[in-house]
């Protein structure tokens, strides 16, 4: 097994690993056994994995640029935890997350047109549209109409149900724990702590949303290894369809885990530095490609930003940044990060989030460059989507039940082994009582 | 003549602003999978020899401040884009192998 795993001579020299020979068992948690998918195809897994992992996990769910002013608020759907969240930001400019319900008779708070869309917007107190409850900012009940018709009600008593919120480098993140087991800052511990990127300078966003059918893990998978690219989407770039890629494949040049977080890391491949049959015609007249616009922008200095390559690799090209569970920043070395997002729905569905974010375009040329970057994402997630459902498939089957996973798939051996963890102490801890 | 709808330079270009001048993502990944190749093809072929000069002319004005016809020229360079794909690429409209699955922007900056 373990021999199997040994990358042939030529790349390990290209690519050194660690002195036990790989990535995989450089980490004793981790082993090289083959793994079993069943936590991606069983429902009853699925309701252990939202109390185990969804409700105990720190939970990204914006940036702080989408609340910009007191009062700046907005609604976020937790599709697996059948649950929506107000996020808003209070007159004395603190962020807190609230449950999107109203005390009186359980109606959703805050929405319009449609119950199950998310709104974001400014307002001063939130009113329920059903009877006109209103709550302050800070989730206090304010009023209460016909309030003598009630019973000893005490408006003290009623103000909306918070859930634990911190912000870390302006990513706002929740927890649904009573008390969460660690604050923000531990849970992310040093590794992504280390990370000191301004990313409060790249405030031109693009939202993609996908509804895609398969487990969040299986579909995580697909990017967080670089085995698939060559293969899968091969046909999209004249670079991957080269023989080299096609038979010997792709290295990762570092990997990496700090407790449940996990990092990947390769080398460099934008900019436009290629002779030009390598770039797809499009691309040769926006500048721009997969790995985003070819000309650096403005963060960009002979210095990267504390904490990103943190294998210290020479021709860096990205850091693929996993943050348990379902978080992903990718940073790219001309001066732009994507975000993903794999929020379960049920144990075979997921609510697929990217969101990539550039600093302002200064010009057409500098706007269409973006363009071409976001517009070349979806041709390869939508690749990804389609396979990832006949993954879903092809596991639901159960004709297979254990699964070979190789030393360029350390990433997805880390959030398997992690997710099964986490459950396993879950399930300790309520044995105990 | 009706009212121009282009910069002057790029008046031959006006038979494509209806239909391919789109004003967000899902529209105009729509009209990809709803064209022919041969329509998508006639509008690669108009478009991609008058890209460099459209983004030259272009680049002259403040992004926050495009007059009306320059926005238009620039709609049609983001369908250019889209359109790309099929051309250079697929040989066909829609992503092969993509299932029932759905990948839509959002949320995109205007312009």
């Amino acid at each position: 097994m373990t021999q199997s795993l040994k990358a042939p001579k030529q790349s390990a020299k290209q690519y050194p690993k660690p002195p036990e020979g790989t990535w995989t068992e450089h980490y004793p948690e981790l082993d090289t056994d083959p793994v079993s998918y069943e936590n991606s195809i069983s429902p009853e897994f699925f309701e252990l994995e939202r109390e185990a992992v969804f409700k105990r996990a720190w939970l990204n769910v914006g940036r702080v640029e989408m609340l910009r002013r007191k009062g700046g608020f907005f609604t976020k759907e937790i599709p697996g935890l059948k649950t929506s969240l107000i996020i808003v930001r209070g007159t004395d400019d603190k962020i807190r997350a609230f449950h999107n319900v109203c005390r009186h008779r359980g109606n959703k708070l805050v929405w319009t047109d449609h119950p199950a869309e998310e709104i974001s917007g400014t307002c001063r107190q939130f009113t329920c549209k059903y009877h006109g409850w209103r709550y302050d900012l800070d989730g206090r009940l304010t009023f209460i109409l016909q309030e003598g018709e009630f019973f000893g009600i005490d408006k003290a008593d009623y103000g909306l149900v918070p859930v634990h919120c911190d912000v870390w480098k302006g990513f706002i993140f929740v927890n649904f724990a009573e008390e969460p087991e660690q604050t923000l800052t531990d849970y992310l511990g040093p590794m992504i702590t280390a990370i000191d990127y301004p990313f409060e300078k790249l405030t031109q966003r693009y939202y993609y949303r996908g509804d895609i059918r398969s487990n969040w893990k299986i579909f995580h998978d697909a990017f967080q290894e670089f085995y698939h690219p060559p293969i899968l989407h091969g046909h999209q770039n004249p670079v991957m369809r080269q023989a080299d890629y096609q038979e010997q494949g792709f290295y990762t040049s570092h990997f990496q885990i700090d407790g449940p977080h996990r990092v990947g890391s390769t080398s460099g491949g934008a900019g436009g530095k290629l002779v030009p049959e390598f770039y797809n015609p499009i691309e040769r007249v926006m500048r721009s490609g997969l790995f985003g616009p070819w000309d650096p922008s403005e963060i960009v200095t002979d210095k990267l930003p504390p904490g990103l390559n943190p294998g210290n690799k020479k021709n860096w090209g990205l850091d693929s940044f996993q943050i348990f569970p379902n978080f992903a920043i990718v940073f790219w070395e001309t001066g732009w990060y994507l975000t993903y997002h794999y929020w379960p729905v049920t144990h075979n569905r997921l609510l697929f989030e990217a969101n990539a974010y550039f600093t302002p375009p200064r010009n057409v040329r500098e706007r269409l460059a973006q363009q071409l970057g976001i517009a070349t994402i979806k041709e390869y997630a939508l690749e990804d989507c389609g396979t990832l459902e006949a993954t879903q498939m092809g596991l639901e089957s159960r004709v297979v039940s254990t699964f070979p996973l190789g030393d360029q798939e350390f990433m997805c051996r880390h959030l398997n082994k992690m997710i099964n963890k986490w459950v396993d102490d879950y399930k300790r801890k309520q044995a105990e009582g | 003549m009706a009212e121009r709808l282009l910069p002057a330079e790029f008046s031959d270009l006006e038979p494509f602003v209806e239909g391919w001048c789109l004003d967000s993502e899902p529209e105009r990944y729509a009209k990809r999978l709803s064209s022919t190749m041969d329509e998508i093809q006639a509008f690669y072929d108009a478009m991609m020899p008058r890209a460099e000069e459209a983004i030259c002319y272009l680049e002259k004005f403040p992004l926050d401040d495009l007059p009306e016809d320059a926005m238009r020229l620039l709609k049609l360079l983001y369908s250019l884009i889209l359109m790309s794909f099929p051309v250079e690429i697929w040989r066909q409209p829609y992503i092969p192998d993509t299932g029932t699955a759905s990948f839509d922007l959002k949320l995109e900056p205007v312009p």
